[in-house]
């Protein structure tokens, strides 16, 4: 018998459903062990009320892609669960808060005021900042406020399975996918994954042409000269996070001559990335001169090292 | 009395159970529309409001400006390789450097790739099923596997397979088939080896392929279906704006690079720019109503919602650039003359005209593709320039296949972000959109009769040419569109809310 399959996009950018979709033929096979039940809002014509009119756990796999923006997104996690067997938060922003999580770093007032009263386009005379009501001319019209913090999945219901990736790619979903037809999951809790370190999938990987790792004297940004194409990017001084990365990509980044940036989430059992990797970091740099090389070079590092992390961070709770 | 009061009323008095009931207090994150009908029952105005907002202009301040593009593409998941794109053009700016001409022709190439995908997928998904299931069928079956009843299995996944294609290129120019990485100040990180660019010359075939089969798709279910036309031309689906587009020196359509030309209704050159000019001829209005602004032709002056000779909004996209210059690839400017011929004016203000213009530019892009696939300087291996000194300000500007994107930053003397600018193709639609669908209401809603979930359909028509990137625009919901309509009487009260989600 097939297995029900449910996909919600909540306040995401539709990477991860263009993941799946890019199964391609891939899916159409897929298609012969999976029912679809509810893709929504991307793909399939069914609505957020079927959703809430199935009965409790008829549904065999819920996958979540998103992060929680706002109360409509937190509300429909909350569907999720009720129906669905298993939950999976599918990609970074569900497992981890995804990049818009590093809206966390600034006040609200601070996004409006640079969007709509700061940026050099604009015309404001009146400072106008859209409202939850207001008024056009004899019409009262209003919107949804927009809420203070991005939350992942987990903050929100229980979930029972991550997925890495901005988004995941498609290999790995193709991978996923015969896991759950064939019943072959984890223990509840985990991650979805070849349990393996971008470096471990990296062509690069010193240890696999029996070449040492080395510390590194001097930090590099990515723009900075030319990397050796076959040399540890690490080796290199370019901060490449591969070490500390799931790597269900297959290393696509380090492949293109460009650094590791972490979307495939932390290897367990570390869940707060940044924190991972500062210390990581921190132990193969040569010396403190090298500290402060680094800091100069990137002088927001929450930007770099919790780019796709930060609301499932430890600080701030 | 009026409604909204009427309602915060009650809640303050009954409380929660009341906003539970009140639909939108639950309905965040898609498409409102605001019907409002004057005291016959015919409709007074009509309000889209987007409703949601993630704020990239803040939070990408503080990185340095060649992280950005692999940022801030997670603007949208749909748009794979368009906002990398724009955001690198945008550091060379801030490096003060020239691409090497082989890293401008990846990057061309690259954007081409993802013209053909994204091109492909929306008019299948969502535009062609309106026409060849129908206008007023169910929306259950006015979808992808609708489309595939009527066309045929075979040429259902023959699309399937060569959309892919395209993903194939995507991913290996970009690293990340979504979400790329490649993009550098001054180049691209890598080079394409020959095998590679005989594979992309290979998958650039088949696209080429697709484009040809998209327009007799287009041909066969459109242009000899009488009733169809009909709709094409119908006047309650034609939208007089102005225009903007990006075109070579020779007056060429090109998405990766050129001139952003502005022409009016009559199709007379207002303006245009490139790079930071742009602040000189668009401005964006802030409305208290809906998260996204609203531009227009700045010499023109803000004239609200008005469309017509004088009007002051302008649409970008397919149409706009078909209507603002020519198509540079032999095939596909056959098929644009045609469209002007059959529907005889220039530019075209019909709305439903969109969706022919993307079948047009499927086929030019692909071709494109082929074409830069078979230059002698795509395999070079000179893809990096040497920077300059930090300019502290860049400007990118593509198009994407929604319409012009625009990227502004700056930076300070080390590159790292301290302003971000953004104007993306569904924010340059808004307005008009807000007019094509207060026609499309006019149109069905006659002296308050017959308000019914047909009416869920005559919208939904008139915004999906524009093919809404929700995700662009405010960064919530791409692809389906879910919206809501709530339609009020001359009171305040309301009439109706209908919701196709």
């Amino acid at each position: 018998m097939a297995l029900k399959l449910a996909f919600l996009l909540i306040g995401g950018c539709g990477g991860c459903d263009m993941s799946v979709v890019d199964l391609s033929e891939k899916l159409v096979d897929a298609l012969e062990h999976l029912e679809i039940v509810f893709w929504a809002p991307t793909v399939a014509d069914v609505k957020y009320k079927d959703l809430e009119a199935m009965p409790d756990q008829s549904v065999d796999l819920g996958l979540i892609a998103g992060m929680v923006r706002n109360k409509e997104n937190e509300h429909l996690v909350k569907v999720m669960r009720q129906k669905c067997k298993i939950i999976v938060a599918f990609g970074a922003c569900a497992s981890l808060g995804g990049i818009p999580g590093m809206a966390n770093m600034h006040k609200k007032e601070e996004l409006f005021e640079n969007a709509y009263i700061k940026s050099p386009s604009t015309d404001n005379p009146d400072n106008v900042i859209p409202q939850p009501v207001s008024k056009e001319g004899e019409f009262e019209l209003t919107l949804p406020e927009f809420l203070d913090s991005v939350k992942p999945v987990d903050a929100i219901i229980d979930v029972d399975y991550y997925v890495g990736g901005c988004p995941p790619h498609h290999d790995h979903v193709a991978r996923i996918v015969e896991a759950v037809v064939t019943g072959n999951l984890p223990p509840k809790g985990s991650w979805l994954t070849n349990g393996k370190a971008v470096c471990d999938v990296c062509p690069r990987n010193p240890a696999l042409k029996g070449e040492t790792r080395e510390y590194v004297s001097e930090v590099k940004r990515m723009h900075e000269g030319m990397p050796d194409e076959e040399k540890c990017l690490l080796n290199q001084g370019y901060l490449c996070l591969g070490p500390i990365t799931q790597g269900d990509c297959g290393a696509s980044c380090p492949k293109v001559n460009i650094r590791c940036a972490g979307c495939g989430g932390p290897i367990p059992p570390t869940w707060d990335f940044g924190l991972r990797a500062i210390g990581a970091i921190g132990a193969i740099l040569a010396d403190e001169s090298v500290v402060d090389n680094l800091l100069n070079k990137y002088p927001v590092l929450a930007k770099i090292l919790y780019r796709y992390a930060l609301p499932k961070a430890l600080i701030r709770k | 009395m009026h409604i909204f009061k009427k309602i915060f009323g009650k809640k303050e008095v009954e409380g929660v159970k009341k906003i539970e009931i009140e639909p939108m207090t639950r309905l965040e994150g898609h498409g409102k529309i605001a019907i409002f009908l004057d005291d016959k029952g015919n409709v007074a105005d009509a309000f889209y409001q987007i409703v949601e907002f993630r704020g990239y202009e803040t939070f990408l301040r503080g990185m340095p400006i060649e992280e950005v593009p692999r940022t801030v593409s997670t603007i949208c998941g749909v748009c794979r390789a368009i906002h990398h794109t724009a955001s690198t053009k945008a550091s060379d700016g801030v490096y003060g450097v020239e691409p090497t001409e082989t890293a401008k022709k990846i990057r061309e190439l690259f954007l081409n790739a993802h013209q053909v995908e994204d091109h492909c997928a929306i008019l299948y998904a969502l535009g062609l099923p309106d026409f060849v299931v129908g206008i007023e069928a169910d929306p259950a079956e006015r979808n992808l596997v609708g489309l595939v009843k009527k066309v045929g299995v075979d040429v259902g996944k023959t699309v399937l397979k060569k959309r892919f294609a395209a993903v194939k290129v995507l991913e290996m120019l970009g690293g990340k088939p979504i979400h790329p990485v490649a993009g550098l100040p001054g180049g691209w990180s890598k080079r394409v080896t020959e095998d590679e660019r005989k594979e992309i010359e290979s998958l650039a075939k088949e696209m080429v392929e697709l484009g040809e089969l998209t327009l007799q798709v287009f041909e066969d279910v459109i242009l000899k279906n009488e009733k169809m036309l009909e709709l094409v031309t119908a006047d309650y689906y034609r939208v007089v704006v102005n225009y903007l587009g990006t075109v070579d020196d020779a007056g060429k359509v090109n998405y990766y690079d050129g001139w952003q030309v502005g022409i009016d209704t009559k199709g007379n050159e207002v303006f245009r720019f490139k790079g930071k000019d742009y602040l000189n001829h668009i401005a964006e209005r802030v409305v208290p109503w809906s998260y996204v602004k609203m531009p227009y032709f700045k010499q023109l002056g803000w004239k609200g919602f008005v469309d017509g000779e004088g009007t002051s909004l302008y649409s970008v996209g397919p149409l706009a650039r078909c209507n603002v210059g020519e198509m540079n690839t032999p095939k596909a400017k056959e098929a644009q003359d045609k469209m002007f011929d059959v529907l005889k004016e220039r530019p075209i203000h019909y709305i439903m005209a969109y969706h022919w213009a993307r079948a047009v530019e499927l086929l030019n892009a692909a071709e494109r593709v082929l074409e830069l696939s078979q230059d002698p300087e795509i395999t070079s291996p000179d893809v990096r320039a040497e920077l300059g000194e930090v300019t502290g300000e860049g400007v990118g500007i593509v198009e994407a296949p929604r319409g012009t994107l625009i990227h502004h930053y700056k930076t300070d003397e080390n590159g790292i972000v301290t302003d971000v600018n953004l104007i993306v193709a569904t924010t340059h639609n808004h307005a008009p959109i807000n007019i094509a669908i207060k026609k499309a209401a006019q149109h069905f809603i006659k002296e308050g009769k017959d308000i019914n979930e047909k009416l869920l359909n005559y919208i939904e028509i008139a915004y999906r040419p524009y093919d809404i990137c929700q995700a662009c625009a405010s960064h919530a919901l791409p692809g389906r569109y879910p919206i809501e309509v709530t339609i009020y009487d001359s009171e305040g009260e309301i009439v109706k809310v209908l919701r196709n989600f």
